[in-house]
């Protein structure tokens, strides 16, 4: 799981599109885990930090929290009923989402394809 | 010279609610009347598959309407100073009105998600009316999958952007990405507040849960097909409305989400060609 995180920003800033989709989005994340909790830094669409907690005192703007084995499903190359979707997930149970969903849903398309990249990488 | 497609659009002059309207319709084929009703917030593009398939259109007369507010039909006039929703009885006076000013006979109606929903309506208080009714996407009441639909019209949140972002999630992920993108750019393209006042009717106004077993599919046949990949109208909300209403039938379709005839026309043409063809052989 920590390779996910680590060739996260790759992933991110090379795909010109997805960028430029963000590119009003500047703001830090947090996405949890299981017990393991990642703080996401994002900066005109461009994947500027990637942390791992834990953390104290760490402020971000909106979180998204599931087990390592929800996020393995939600990853697979094509997920099953249920679990193909950040929304399908919250819905059935699997995840949370937290915090200020204002930079979220202003940004839905491109946090959910960040979100989506590790789908059939790992 | 370049190719036209069969599908010819017109505008239909139609009084609704006391006041006029301008209704843009499409059609194509000749035979049974088949009324083709799209999503929420959507418009009736979602069809032109289903108009282009010579298949069908050999045996039916397809026609697919924007409602008013969507796609090419205009809000009436004064729109600027109301909020819009749709209800229940809005709904079904729209489609008994277009019924009548095109003097369909016995027509199949076939409905996705408001337009699956209402088809409930249409089985319980007018069976007589039509041949047979098809609802995709349909349930007596599905469990809310976002509390707020306020996310879908105001002014720090682009209507169209969240609107495609929140509909991705309902395409299966086997749908190909060229009918994927068609699917969301309508969403995209929606007037503000339009979607959120559909979903009015999809949400709370269309709660037929204490209803649906009135339906007698003896007087029309029923069919209610949902994709297996549709979180918002899941196939057990199917399901479990099918198993209120004698003689429903009800089809679980793979690898579709909660567009069938959007987001992968080939995959829904394999559930929906047989039911067509058992209607016919019905008569």
């Amino acid at each position: 799981m920590a390779r996910v995180f680590e060739r996260l920003s790759d992933w991110v800033n090379v795909d010109a599109a997805l960028v430029r989709r963000g590119r009003y989005l500047s703001t830090t994340f947090l996405i949890e885990v299981g017990e393991v909790a990642w703080l996401v830094t994002v900066h005109e669409g461009r994947v500027t930090r990637v942390e791992r907690g834990p953390f104290l005192m760490r402020d971000w703007a909106f979180a998204v929290r599931a087990s390592e084995e929800v996020w393995r499903r939600f990853w697979q190359p094509t997920p099953a009923p249920g679990f193909h979707d950040l929304f399908a997930l919250t819905k059935g149970g699997h995840a949370r989402v937290e915090g200020n969903l204002v930079p979220l849903m202003a940004n839905l398309r491109y946090v959910k394809d960040l979100l989506a990249q590790p789908r059939g990488r790992v | 010279m370049a190719e036209y497609e069969p599908i010819v659009g017109r505008y239909l002059k139609l009084d609704l609610g006391g006041r006029p309207h301008r209704l843009y319709v499409e059609e194509a084929g000749t035979g049974i009347p088949l009324v083709c009703l799209h999503t929420a917030g959507a418009d009736n593009r979602q069809w032109r598959h289903l108009l282009n398939d010579a298949e069908i259109t050999r045996h039916f007369r397809v026609l697919a309407f924007d409602m008013p507010w969507h796609g090419k039909s205009l809000p009436p006039v004064g729109w600027q100073d109301e909020e819009y929703r749709l209800t229940t009885q809005g709904y079904i006076d729209l489609i008994l009105a277009f019924i009548r000013a095109l003097g369909l006979e016995r027509p199949v109606v076939l409905g996705c998600s408001i337009g699956g929903k209402i088809v409930l309506e249409l089985a319980r208080l007018h069976a007589a009316t039509f041949r047979a009714l098809i609802g995709l996407e349909s349930a007596d009441y599905q469990a809310p999958w976002y509390d707020d639909t306020g996310w879908l019209h105001r002014p720090d949140v682009h209507g169209g952007e969240v609107a495609g972002a929140m509909m991705s999630g309902l395409i299966a992920p086997q749908s190909p990405s060229e009918t994927r993108w068609d699917t969301l750019w309508m969403y995209m393209m929606g007037g503000p507040g339009v979607f959120k006042g559909d979903l009015f009717f999809y949400r709370a106004d269309g709660d037929f849960r204490d209803r649906v077993s009135q339906i007698d599919t003896s007087k029309c046949p029923l069919y209610l097909l949902t994709g297996e990949y549709d979180f918002s109208c899941t196939p057990e909300d199917t399901e479990r409305t099918a198993a209120q209403i004698k003689g429903a039938r009800v089809t679980v379709m793979r690898e579709i989400g909660h567009f069938p005839m959007s987001e992968n026309p080939a995959q829904f043409r394999r559930y929906i060609l047989p039911v067509l063809e058992e209607i016919r052989a019905h008569g």
